[in-house]
């Protein structure tokens, strides 16, 4: 349905262009935002998000090259767990395992928070008919095949991410 | 205040963003229109999310409130 449809319900197109955990949240909030607002959503999943249509979701996060990224434990009382730990990048960036470590962490911290996982807020973009478009061109740079996303994704390029987004009343790029 | 008579009780405590109001709406769509969902939430964000999410979808906010440190929201569908 295009804007020219007074009927149109609104519509939001969005580029994810991140596959790291922190990054792969804020396509999918807004997504099942707008979704749950009635809106028409569209995600155009390019460059490292092209990852976040895999079947399997491995997003990580690093806090080297992060440095606003707040580190914080996921356990005990509420005093300890607010200390934000001074953790010199140089050590972040050297010790094994320490992405892991932090991913871990942050994906704790986020439940028992109460915020759904990336694979739970993507479900929902899915059973809200989200459209999900893989680009093909990052598919081709990386060797990636069709079957290796999500059977609900489809494969495009620019031009069709552009022509979707050109009807958009909201347009935003993470 | 008058009591207002819900149709459906949906306790989204403990949830944050975007979830309240992605089963706010999932829950309005099970009932009939001109009836009420009485939405409770623990989330600061809720209040603001909530009134936004009536305006765009037209479901009529009845009445948004705090009580015993939650936020409780009465949505009538409208269509």
């Amino acid at each position: 349905m295009s804007k020219s449809d007074p009927n149109a319900p609104k519509r939001l197109a969005l580029i994810a262009s991140k596959g790291t955990l922190d990054w792969a949240y804020p396509p999918f909030i807004l997504a099942s935002a707008a979704g749950a607002m009635g809106w028409e959503v569209g995600i155009f999943f390019t460059f490292y998000g092209l990852t976040l249509l895999k079947p399997q979701l491995t997003a990580a996060v690093t806090p080297v090259g992060n440095p606003a990224m707040p580190m914080k434990m996921p356990f005990g009382p509420e005093s300890f767990q607010n200390i934000n730990w001074p953790i010199p990048q140089l050590i972040m960036s050297n010790v094994p395992g320490f992405n892991a470590l932090a991913t871990t962490l942050m994906k704790q911290t986020f439940e028992n928070k109460g915020v759904a996982s990336i694979e739970e807020m993507r479900q929902v973009c899915v059973e809200m008919d989200v459209r999900l478009i893989g680009c093909q061109m990052t598919m081709d740079v990386f060797g990636f095949k069709r079957e290796d996303f999500i059977k609900e994704c489809e494969i495009g390029g620019a031009a069709t991410f552009l022509e979707y987004a050109a009807d958009a009343d909201v347009q935003l790029f993470v | 205040m008058d009591v207002i008579k819900e149709d459906q009780v949906l306790d989204c405590s403990g949830m944050l963003c975007p979830m309240p109001v992605v089963k706010a709406s999932k829950a309005i769509k099970t009932l009939e229109v001109g009836q009420v969902l009485k939405m409770v939430a623990t989330d600061p964000g809720a209040p603001p999310d909530m009134e936004a999410w009536s305006r765009q979808t037209g479901n009529e906010l009845l009445r948004s409130m705090q009580e015993d440190g939650k936020f409780v929201f009465f949505i009538r569908r409208t269509k």
